[in-house]
């Protein structure tokens, strides 16, 4: 790696070592979905639509007990510098599932038996950590759907650019980066929901990088708050 | 399979016990074969207890991919064949033996233990191509660890195919030449159920997780390595118990590797 991706304690796009991108979350961006949100953290955007609880099709997928939750993830093919193939891929398919198991402690499932909640994950434009961008979308984009929560789940990642542990990996860190690893927090439990890691490290490291990833999952959770209360403000009694 | 009753596996474990007798940080028996299939390139079958699990290596000529055009590229797939289990379909696989085959590809691939620049034959134009396909024979839990011994042990037995004149492989002649592997990377695997976390979870244990995390490791320069990680299951974790599980798959992977020759 002969380019320098860090200089006295400053990144290459000049963020420090713990520092988020900036972030943009909205809810109720889509007219036709039950509940809908878009979420950005510096160039990855992804936007998340809710169906249901709604009829289960195929009906052998219904549950008498409780909903099912379905998660879809997504890439545009215009989302990254090569052309995407449109369709479902192996890495498509890992993404929904973890996608799903990260966010199925959230969700009041028992309230809806024989129905299904359907979350859509679309990225529209990927710099790292597309699958973190994606789920905070798809928090949000429950909650806008009114479906009962117990919590939001925030989801970013950390990893290693040489020697140094860094939040939020993102452009040449992520190619070029020795290590990156996603995580999804469920606050109130203080849980770790999702989590995956490619890249060389030691016991005592990853614990120090799972930590750091949690701090930037806690900045989220207060912007995603923000941006629910922003769409549902209490009207001042008179 | 006899089924056993996920409450009855949750009660059990909750006494700190586990329903086939085993310690709950305990493996089933490893037993592996090599050269089982002599078609292939390199093959292992794995046994772990009851879990058993067929992988090949076929090595091919191909053209490398336009952002690495000086490596050779390597691949791992999952076939659950609908003989192992009642619960497994045939048809395009579905999401589980996706993430086996991703999970086994990632640790192999994060390690570096096949040198991919070694790989290269012609740059741009000829790479080798090394296809590692895992055939689950057998489904009694916990495949993942079981599809990364037999992955690593038939990349370990396999040997470089012959080119002929045309630059394309000679399926008359049979090399010699081994594929060059390091660091022996392997997957293991660990669940929570209720608060206790236990190793190398049966069938029986799967359908009664809360959570599950594998952990790939390898050796390098005489210490133990982590270099994949992967979350399962629809509950949460806490730090202290991925810490947990982390110094636990240090330890055993150490202990699967001996089994790898």
């Amino acid at each position: 790696m002969e380019l320098e991706l860090i200089k006295n304690g400053t990144r290459i796009d000049g963020r420090k070592l713990d520092e988020l991108r900036p972030i943009y979350a909205a809810v109720g961006v889509l007219k036709n979905a039950n509940g809908s949100a878009m979420f950005k953290l510096g160039n990855t955007t992804a936007i998340a639509g809710v169906f249901g609880p709604r009829k289960v099709f195929p009906k052998h997928q219904e549950e008498a007990e409780r909903a099912i939750l379905r998660t879809k993830y997504n890439m545009a093919p215009f989302a990254t510098t090569e052309r995407n193939r449109p369709g479902t891929s192996r890495r498509s398919t890992e993404i929904s599932m973890v996608t799903r198991q990260a966010l199925t402690p959230l969700v009041f499932l028992d309230e809806f038996p024989k129905t299904a909640i359907d979350v859509h994950i679309e990225v529209l434009q990927a710099d790292a950590s597309t699958r973190c961008v994606g789920i905070n979308a798809a928090a949000l984009a429950l909650a806008d759907a009114g479906i009962p929560m117990r919590d939001l789940i925030s989801s970013c990642s950390a990893g290693k650019v040489g020697e140094h542990t860094v939040l939020d990996v993102a452009g040449k860190e992520d190619t070029e980066g020795e290590l990156d690893l996603p995580v999804a927090y469920y606050p109130r439990k203080k849980q770790i929901t999702l989590l995956q890691m490619d890249g060389v490290t030691d016991s005592r490291e990853v614990k120090e990088i799972i930590k750091l990833a949690v701090k930037g999952c806690e900045k989220i959770y207060d912007e995603q708050k923000k941006a629910l209360r922003s769409k549902y403000k209490l009207e001042e009694s008179e | 399979m006899i089924e056993i009753d996920p409450l009855l596996v949750r009660e059990v474990i909750e006494d700190g016990k586990r329903v086939d007798g085993r310690p709950l940080d305990g493996y089933r028996e490893v037993s592996i074969e090599t050269n089982v299939v002599p078609s292939a390139e390199g093959s292992a079958r794995v046994r772990l207890g009851d879990t058993e699990v067929l992988a090949g290596v076929k090595i091919d000529v191909g053209t490398p991919f336009g952002d690495t055009p000086d490596e050779g590229v390597l691949m791992v797939g999952t076939e659950f064949v609908p003989l192992a289990s009642p619960e497994f379909e045939s048809g395009p696989p579905g999401e589980e033996a996706v993430e086996v085959a991703r999970v086994v590809d990632r640790a192999i691939r994060e390690s570096k233990s096949i040198d991919v620049k070694k790989l290269c034959i012609t740059p741009k134009e000829k790479v080798w191509m090394v296809y590692v396909d895992v055939d689950v024979l057998d489904d009694n839990g916990n495949l993942i660890d079981a599809s990364s011994l037999a992955a690593l042990a038939a990349l370990m037995t396999a040997k470089m195919p012959v080119l002929n004149e045309d630059g394309r492989v000679d399926h008359d002649k049979k090399g010699t030449e081994p594929l060059p592997v390091t660091g022996r990377p392997l997957c293991t695997t660990f669940v929570k159920i209720g608060d206790k976390i236990i190793a190398d979870p049966s069938s029986a244990e799967m359908h009664a997780l809360d959570a599950r995390l594998t952990v790939g490791t390898f050796e390098k320069d005489g210490h133990v390595k982590l270099c994949s990680m992967q979350k399962g299951g629809s509950m949460g974790l806490t730090l202290d118990e991925i810490d947990t599980i982390v110094k636990l798959a240090e330890q055993k992977g150490a202990e699967l590797r001996k089994h790898i020759k």
